[in-house]
């Protein structure tokens, strides 16, 4: 299914996901679109509640049970897999051609199975191999992770925390997906253990030809991996841009704070810090979603910003730079 | 506070089962306090007690009033007449002796006969008591000439079971069967001539100071609201009592039980060590021990008091499964930051336990402290049935005691067994939907989106 | 020249946790913190950084008396705290506050927060109504959860995570204390507010002159926000420094590896791999022989570090460093 042809691996046009509560209809994720080439690494930036995770689920219709809403198109390869049935997407799109590496996931090692077994099992359950077989690729991935093949008789409590991390990218790796999504890998970790697994994947991205989208709060962290980097505001993309331009110099006034509220040794800067909160996604205000934390607004703020593109390349929403 | 109890409402108002049992749980309050306030306690006890005269005037083993609502045929219902209901003539009859007539009317349109016939004498007299002469009237005009006695104060003439009419004349059926039949029917089985009766007493009085008081019953096959038992009680009083005893009992356990088992739950896990490790000894051991055979073995060989079985009964519950439960919870509670926080501004160990723990698990408390309540209420009826119970306290399972071992289900006297029953299963049923419906409010695991 | 006391000292202290196996039979110890010593004065902000089981929760929690020590002293204002009694700590306990990880967890889901903070009065005695109000308006006022009286009715959960923790801010500061000790206060916190609750605790420490404890695993922060630094690995401190001092000269090699593996907004890094050392932190329960860090380190002497545990070498002023690296380099000035 996959063609050589093109070099857009993912694209998602007006992506919606809107989740019913008792408190009325979150708009979690509220139009996005934008487009991966193959071999990328796309950061996506945003703090809490900006919609990141229901990014994730709404790409790889991981759906919980109160949906409200669930529209707009998802490219993989050219083929619309939102068209296609629960159980064709999950037979041939779902571990297959994406996989995920979920939060705090390493803490959701079944206890009473051996991690080898856990390891091969997307190999077992998509590709029919023997049991033989996918444990001998088992044994190959976790060597590209990092991790001694004695470990895959071990249980889930007899490795450490970094090791479990390491297993769990192992396990979204073997069946060598074409796109890997990473929500918050990192964030339980030890800062080396930490820089351990960045490392594994960087050598996974050089080795191999797997993209990433790469989810995380932490700023910091996501420059380890990244070609592009793309901010989330209040279930909307706000900035999309390279790694040079979206790390030296962030346009949009969120990504610009956000950038200078992060404390760094190499020099010793003046910290900002964003007041406000970011508004709740059961209403979210009409016009630019930003305005009322943003010390640069002006009148035209109160209409909503489109996305557009800049001469330089990059995506941004609002107002301040669009022609 | 108004706005909690607002929204607590419109929580409630989406579970129907809430509605429904508050509805029941209302009803029974209703009617524990109309008991206790129509029926002081003193007075319910002794009616229940039932002593020699105090139920002389209520049928044995009658069934409901309303049960003639669902009969084509009516059962003889009870007649109870006393002087307002008679036609009192009084003449002299000779110089000394004054004759004073009572004659008491009344309708008969049942179609079954009455059970017995009695009329007792309140007489006060200083030296001769009076002479009583009975006549009966039957609505077709036959007179019976029935016996006469002395009356004396306390008295009673039985009439069914007046030896001066023979019964040889009349087919060796019972008097009032004569008394009331039709003699026009042609049915094998005597029926009853509906109609207007009259019982005639002619009282034959020797001094001046003399007077007489006459209650005439005729005993019928239905009484009251409830129906009476083998011993002539309205079932009526033990039923409304029942309720406030049964409602104190189930809330008095249920509130005993849990209360102390959270305590000692909370407690045994903050503090570990060797008082944590007795309490869950003693819980396993207690877990081994059968709870109906050592109740038994206590009202056998000790006392039957209902507060001393109440009590051994809470000690039995409180050292169960209930601390285990509670003392898991516990563990996880004292390992929250708040907690280790409060240590560190000084909080005593009591001070923790009781304003930082309990409060935190207390939710889950409620759901367990009303579904226990019905236990403990059929508890105490169990618990009577077995005999164990209090015998002169009039209480639900006391009735279904007396009327096990009268053979009620046998006999076909269903009411008795039936409407103590209904009542426990409604207040077990109230109770349990209650506790329930709060489990999936406040238990946020079984909450449905 | 008269040295002012220190405000807290704490000497050789080890905090050991038994390990018991079927709750009877002992198992050993986990050696939580296994022989830290320093002195802390008054109005000086440290910070302990380390990773997950370095100790640095346990050396901040058995200070603070919710730990009792297995062997050594700890001194505040004079008084060893080992020798008090429960009901004498209890005074003691004015004098410090705690600020733990998670904002929410902290406080009591089913108090308001005015019963959050009339909590730490009321079990230091001091009952009167108008004085408890007065201490609560002042430090609400002080971490800026204004207007007062909309706070003061308002439950945990209403609050959001940076609201919350200036409330967990407010009741360690009530009873106006000489010592904080911060437990990762931000790590739970979203990046943009994370500034902000820092911010808030200089301000507080400048204005009151307390002495702070700054616990954290993120290296960036302290910076900001401390004027020494202790590194601290598997219960042990192996190198402590003023914050400059340890930017600029990184001794111990586990310091050398936790700069590198600081991430920073860097497009580079995404072309390069970090140069840090494989392998995990240590079992406490048996730690490794010598140097605790020898089986990780690039530059383990062989014959040295595996045998015999490093003393303490003083480099530079007030900069010390536990390594066999720098046994030739110990100046004995301080």
């Amino acid at each position: 299914m996959t063609t050589q042809a093109t070099s857009t691996l993912l694209r998602t046009e007006n992506l919606r996901l809107y989740f019913r509560t008792t408190q009325g209809v979150v708009q979690a994720v509220d139009d996005v679109s934008f487009t991966m080439p193959r071999r990328d690494a796309l950061a996506v930036i945003g703090e809490s509640g900006c919609g990141k995770t229901s990014l994730v689920r709404a790409i790889l219709r991981l759906l919980p049970s109160n949906v409200h809403t669930y529209s707009g198109n998802v490219f993989l390869n050219d083929i619309d897999v939102m068209k296609l049935s629960e159980e064709r997407f999950r037979t041939n799109v779902r571990w297959t051609k994406m996989s995920l590496v979920a939060q705090a996931a390493m803490n959701a090692l079944n206890p009473v199975l051996r991690v080898g077994e856990q390891v091969a099992e997307p190999l077992i359950v998509h590709q029919r191999l023997s049991k033989q077989a996918a444990l001998a690729q088992a044994a190959e991935v976790f060597q590209l992770v990092g991790v001694s093949p004695d470990f895959l008789g071990r249980y889930a409590f007899e490795l450490s925390g970094g090791m479990r991390q390491r297993a769990i990218i192992a396990m979204a790796l073997i069946t060598r997906p074409d796109l890997i999504v990473l929500d918050e890998p990192t964030s339980a970790l030890d800062m080396l253990t930490q820089a351990n697994i960045m490392n594994v994947l960087k050598g996974i991205k050089r080795d191999l030809e797997q993209s990433f989208i790469f989810i995380t709060h932490d700023v910091s962290t996501t420059s380890e991996l990244s070609d592009r980097g793309m901010v989330m505001y209040a279930g909307q993309i706000v900035e999309l841009a390279s790694a040079e331009q979206f790390y030296l110099d962030p346009l949009h006034p969120y990504s610009a704070k956000l950038m200078a509220s992060i404390p760094t040794l190499k020099e010793k800067k003046e910290l900002e810090f964003i007041p406000g909160q970011p508004p709740s996604l059961l209403n979210p205000p009409t016009g630019c979603r930003f305005a009322d934390r943003c010390d640069r607004r002006f009148d035209k703020c109160d209409t909503e910003p489109p996305l557009q593109q800049l001469a330089d390349g990059r995506w941004i929403r609002c107002w301040l730079y669009n022609k | 506070m108004k706005t909690r109890f607002a929204k607590l409402w419109q929580t409630a108002r989406k579970y129907p089962t809430i509605m429904m049992s508050v509805v029941i749980i209302s009803v029974l309050l209703g009617i524990a306090f109309y008991a206790m306030i129509s029926i002081p306690f003193s007075e319910a006890a002794l009616l229940w007690r039932g002593a020699e005269n105090i139920w002389e005037d209520t049928p044995r083993l009658a069934a409901p009033i309303w049960f003639n609502a669902f009969r084509s045929e009516k059962l003889s219902e009870t007649v109870n007449l006393t002087r307002e209901d008679a036609l009192i003539t009084e003449e002299a009859v000779s110089a000394t002796i004054r004759k004073e007539t009572w004659v008491y009317e009344y309708d008969f349109p049942y179609a079954t006969f009455p059970q017995e016939m009695k009329a007792f004498f309140t007489v006060s007299a200083d030296d001769k008591n009076p002479l009583v002469k009975f006549t009966w009237v039957k609505p077709d005009g036959t007179t019976y000439q029935l016996g006469s006695m002395t009356a004396s104060d306390g008295s009673r003439y039985g009439i069914s079971a007046d030896a001066t009419v023979s019964r040889e004349q009349f087919n060796n059926q019972p008097l009032q069967v004569e008394l009331y039949r039709d003699p026009s029917s042609t049915t094998e089985e005597p029926a009853v001539l509906n109609g207007t009766y009259q019982f005639i007493a002619e009282v034959y009085h020797f001094t001046d100071s003399s007077e007489i008081e006459i209650q005439f019953v005729s005993f019928g096959e239905v009484y009251g609201i409830a129906g009476t038992d083998h011993l002539r009680r309205d079932l009526r009083i033990g039923l409304l009592w029942g309720t406030p005893f049964a409602l104190m009992f189930g809330l008095l356990g249920a509130v005993g039980s849990t209360s102390i088992t959270f305590l000692i739950a909370a407690i045994g896990s903050w503090y570990g060590g060797w008082l944590d490790a007795a309490i869950q000894r003693i819980c396993e051991v207690r877990l081994q021990l059968p709870t109906l055979p050592i109740l038994i073995m206590l009202g056998t060989f000790y006392s039957r008091s209902i507060f001393l079985i109440l009590g051994v009964v809470i000690a039995l519950d409180i050292f169960s499964s209930g601390i285990k439960t509670y003392r898991a919870m516990f563990m996880q509670v004292k390992n929250l930051p708040y907690i280790e926080a409060a240590r560190a501004y000084g909080a005593s160990n009591m001070r923790i336990i009781v304003r930082y723990m309990i409060p935190k698990v207390a939710p889950v408390l409620i759901p367990n402290f009303v579904t226990l309540i019905p236990t403990f209420v059929f508890l105490e009826a169990s618990l009577a049935l077995l005999n164990l119970g209090d015998p002169t306290a009039p209480t639900w399972g006391k009735i279904l005691n007396d009327a096990y071992h009268a053979g009620a289900l046998y006999r076909g006297y269903y009411y008795w067994v039936l409407e103590p029953a209904l009542l426990l299963i409604f207040t077990g049923l109230a109770f349990s939907m209650l506790g329930f419906a709060l489990d999936r409010i406040l238990n946020p695991r079984l909450r449905r989106i | 020249m008269q040295q002012e006391q220190a405000l807290l000292s704490v000497q050789n202290l080890r905090t050991w946790f038994e390990l018991r196996r079927w709750a009877f039979a002992r198992a050993g110890w986990v050696r939580a913190v296994d022989g830290v010593s320093f002195d802390l004065p008054r109005g000086e902000a440290l910070a302990l950084v380390g990773e997950s089981g370095s100790g640095k929760s346990t050396l901040a929690r058995t200070i603070l008396g919710l730990y009792k020590p297995t062997e050594g002293e700890i001194t505040f204002e004079g008084m060893e705290l080992s020798k008090l009694k429960a009901s004498q700590m209890r005074e003691y306990r004015q004098d410090m506050g705690y600020i733990q990880q998670d904002p929410y967890g902290a406080l009591p889901p089913f108090l308001s927060l005015r019963s959050i903070l009339s909590e730490p009065l009321r079990i230091h005695g001091i009952k009167d109504k108008k004085e408890q109000n007065d201490l609560i308006r002042n430090v609400l006022t002080e971490v800026k959860l204004t207007p007062v009286d909309d706070f003061l009715t308002k439950f945990p959960h209403m609050l959001s995570g940076g609201q919350q923790q200036r409330a967990v801010i407010a009741r360690a500061m009530i009873l106006n204390p000489k010592l904080i000790a911060a437990d990762e206060p931000v790590s739970m916190l979203d990046a943009s507010v994370r500034v902000e609750i820092l911010k808030l605790l200089r301000r507080i420490q400048e204005s009151h002159n307390l002495a702070v404890i700054y616990i954290t695993h993120d290296l960036s922060t302290v910076r900001y926000f401390a004027e020494r630094i202790f590194i601290m690995y598997a219960a042990k401190t192996v190198e402590k420094a003023p914050v400059e001092s340890l930017l600029e000269n990184h001794f111990h090699p586990y310091t050398q590896a936790l700069l590198a593996a600081i991430p920073d907004p860097d497009p580079e890094n995404a072309k390069t791999l970090r140069d840090v050392p494989p392998g995990e932190p240590p079992s406490l329960v048996h730690p490794p022989t010598g140097c605790r860090f020898h089986p990780r380190c690039p530059q383990a002497i062989k014959g040295l570090c595996e045998v015999e545990e490093p003393p303490q070498f003083t480099l530079l002023p007030g900069h010390t460093v536990e390594c066999w690296l720098y046994k030739d380099r110990d100046s004995k000035t301080e």
